[in-house]
């Protein structure tokens, strides 16, 4: 990995995102404490805990395999920090009751984790750290083994969640999407450095790089007079005045269709229109066009470095 | 087109028409492939494993007319009886079983670091290395092995030579039980370590870091997760320790002394000094009864789950 600099605001949830082996869960890993950095610090709170072991850390992680022990009930579960800390039978039995009730897993306390869904032994993942009240919590890819409808409930479960408690998230994913939808702030991660540090709307808007521009959502890249500008897609009409070409192929996506266009530049332009029932076939002669302020100026790699630095 | 489809057409003779019926009922029917694999052995081990013992049991219940020698097939608790007023029964039987249980605690209490060691810590050469290692005595003849130790404990051999050299008292453990308990927990020692290493090996990296996360030290995350995920592991391999130090006679000769006989000597002498096979038979169902109960505790401890 390379130089990393993040500063994570209190009680935000922010999103490390990037592809597999851009560095983003070994930086969770460092926070956490599991793995040492070879250069620089953690703070947590003002306080240096570089050289802190994970049991004294006041974070706390939900693993992506979730990480529950087989051998033990949900209740002793999600009591173990508690009861480690020596926090008594009666107190703690009242915390693990209250934070189960939650993550809407009351009643579930005398079940072993094999007995449960994939969900919930999530939930259980869940309930077990923020019921230390850490002053972080990290989340490496929690949602990465749900199914699609599952992962969309609990998108939204855990934003109201993070916003309930005040606590800061600190979320792992290579999920876009997920990253847009729930965080305060992003910072996107390629090959062990971050391209891009910002808020869902700007990360999308006005992407840094070329990469974060074709890694959040999808872009056009075009050059003009040697300046690079991301367009994207949702942004262009046809019909318009602007840019002629003909259409090379059209995507349905049910909601959406995804037309690409050859237009007489070189260029091939990528357009996502509504589907409004209207249809449009390959070979059409078309006019593609966008306003100025969606044309947004990339940086070119060397002096985005410079930057960074 | 379509006759080339049809399966019958691929088919050159009967046979490959029975081979893939064969085949087909296979598929269709799992319990039919499992019949197949299980069958041929199932009956071996029925014949062969399960008559032997059924026969011993039966036998336990006859007995042997004193003047011709001949066995008398009536029914009858005498040999039973015999055992449970006999007291050097009950000191051999009751020795047997704490040197067997000695065994299977000093094993598990030496198998559990060396495990961890290997399980977690080790790379992989030296992994490789720690098994070999492990494995290589058991390709040694047992023989040869407890006589080796018997060179170590001898009044005149390393052991007190090296005691000597020190400065030291010798230790005179030659030919005691105390032998017999130390031979027997070097012989046995592979059969624990590697269920152990097994159990530990398969708990998850993630378990060890979500207990460190979650505040607890090494201690604590040891007895809380650790252990708890490895016992069945321990049980497995207390099993083989304890059942083989059970039905040993061997050792007992070997390093023991003249109060070191196990049941399984008592039992060899009842054959072939007395000739007396019944009483020998109801003996021998000692340790077979004893070994029940200690299989149905360690199934009430999990121990079959893993594996």
């Amino acid at each position: 990995m390379d130089t990393v600099d993040l500063t994570v605001g209190d009680g935000e949830f922010f999103t490390l995102l990037g592809p597999s082996g851009s560095g983003k869960t070994t930086t969770l890993r460092i926070i956490a404490g599991f793995e040492q950095p070879d250069a620089g610090r953690v703070t947590l709170g003002g306080e240096d805990i570089t050289n802190e072991p994970p049991y004294s850390r006041d974070v706390n992680t939900v693993f992506q395999d979730y990480a529950l022990f087989p051998h033990m009930t949900v209740a002793d579960n999600v009591g173990y920090g508690l009861k480690v800390k020596g926090v008594s039978r009666a107190e703690r039995k009242r915390q693990v009751e209250e934070v189960l009730r939650m993550v809407r897993l009351d009643g579930y306390g005398e079940r072993k984790p094999i007995q449960l869904s994939g969900g919930q032994r999530q939930r259980v993942a869940l309930a077990r750290s923020i019921v230390n009240r850490p002053k972080v919590l990290l989340l490496d890819e929690p949602l990465g083994a749900l199914d699609l409808k599952l992962r969309q409930e609990m998108q939204v479960f855990l934003k109201s969640l993070q916003r309930e408690l005040g606590m800061t998230f600190l979320y792992v994913t290579h999920d876009q999407e997920e990253a847009l939808t729930m965080s305060d702030h992003v910072a996107v991660f390629n090959e062990g450095k971050i391209e891009q540090v910002g808020s869902p709307n700007d990360v999308y808007e006005q992407p840094a790089t070329e990469f974060v521009a074709g890694f959040v959502g999808t872009s056009n890249i075009l050059e003009r007079d040697g300046k690079r500008f991301s367009v994207r897609p949702e942004r262009i009409e046809l019909n318009g005045t602007g840019h002629p070409g003909v259409v090379a192929d059209v995507v349905f996506v049910g909601a959406f269709r995804r037309i690409f266009v050859d237009i007489d530049s070189g260029d091939r332009i990528t357009v996502v229109r509504p589907n409004d029932g209207t249809t449009i076939e390959p070979g059409t002669r078309v006019h593609v066009h966008w306003r100025d302020e969606d044309a947004y100026e990339i940086q070119s790699p060397d002096t985005h470095e410079q930057e960074v630095r | 087109m379509a006759a080339g489809l049809d399966p019958a057409q691929g088919l050159s003779g009967p046979r490959r028409g029975a081979r893939r019926r064969f085949g087909g009922a296979l598929w269709r029917r799992p319990w039919l492939k499992g019949l197949s694999l299980l069958g041929p052995p199932s009956v071996a081990f029925i014949a062969v494993y399960i008559a032997a013992l059924a026969a011993l049991f039966v036998s336990s219940f006859w007995s042997v007319n004193a003047f011709t020698g001949v066995t008398v097939h009536t029914w009858s608790l005498n040999n039973f009886r015999e055992l449970w007023h006999g007291a050097t029964y009950h000191t051999v039987a009751l020795r047997t079983i704490s040197i067997a249980a000695a065994v299977t605690v000093t094993d598990a209490i030496i198998a559990f670091p060396f495990a961890y060691f290997m399980a977690r810590l080790a790379g992989p050469r030296t992994r490789a290395l720690l098994f070999v290692l492990v494995l290589l005595p058991l390709w040694a003849s047992y023989l040869a092995r407890v006589y080796a130790w018997r060179l170590i404990l001898d009044h005149d051999g390393i052991l007190n030579w090296s005691l000597q050299k020190v400065g030291l008292p010798a230790a005179n453990i030659a030919y005691t039980n105390t032998a017999v308990w130390i031979v027997f927990s070097y012989i046995w020692l592979p059969f624990m370590i590697l269920p152990v290493y097994a159990a530990l090996e398969r708990i998850p990296h993630s378990y060890i870091e979500a207990s460190r996360d979650l505040g607890a030290k090494g201690g604590r995350t040891l007895r809380s997760v650790i252990i708890p995920l490895a016992l069945p592991g321990v049980v497995a391999g207390s099993i083989f320790t304890f059942s083989l130090t059970l039905g040993d006679y061997i050792t007992p000769i070997l390093v023991g002394g003249s109060s070191s006989q196990f049941i399984g000597n008592v039992v060899y002498d009842t054959v072939n000094q007395s000739s007396n096979l019944p009483f020998a038979a109801a003996y021998a169902t000692v340790p077979l009864a004893v070994m029940g109960a200690y299989l149905l505790i360690a199934r009430r401890l999990g121990a079959f789950e893993a594996l």
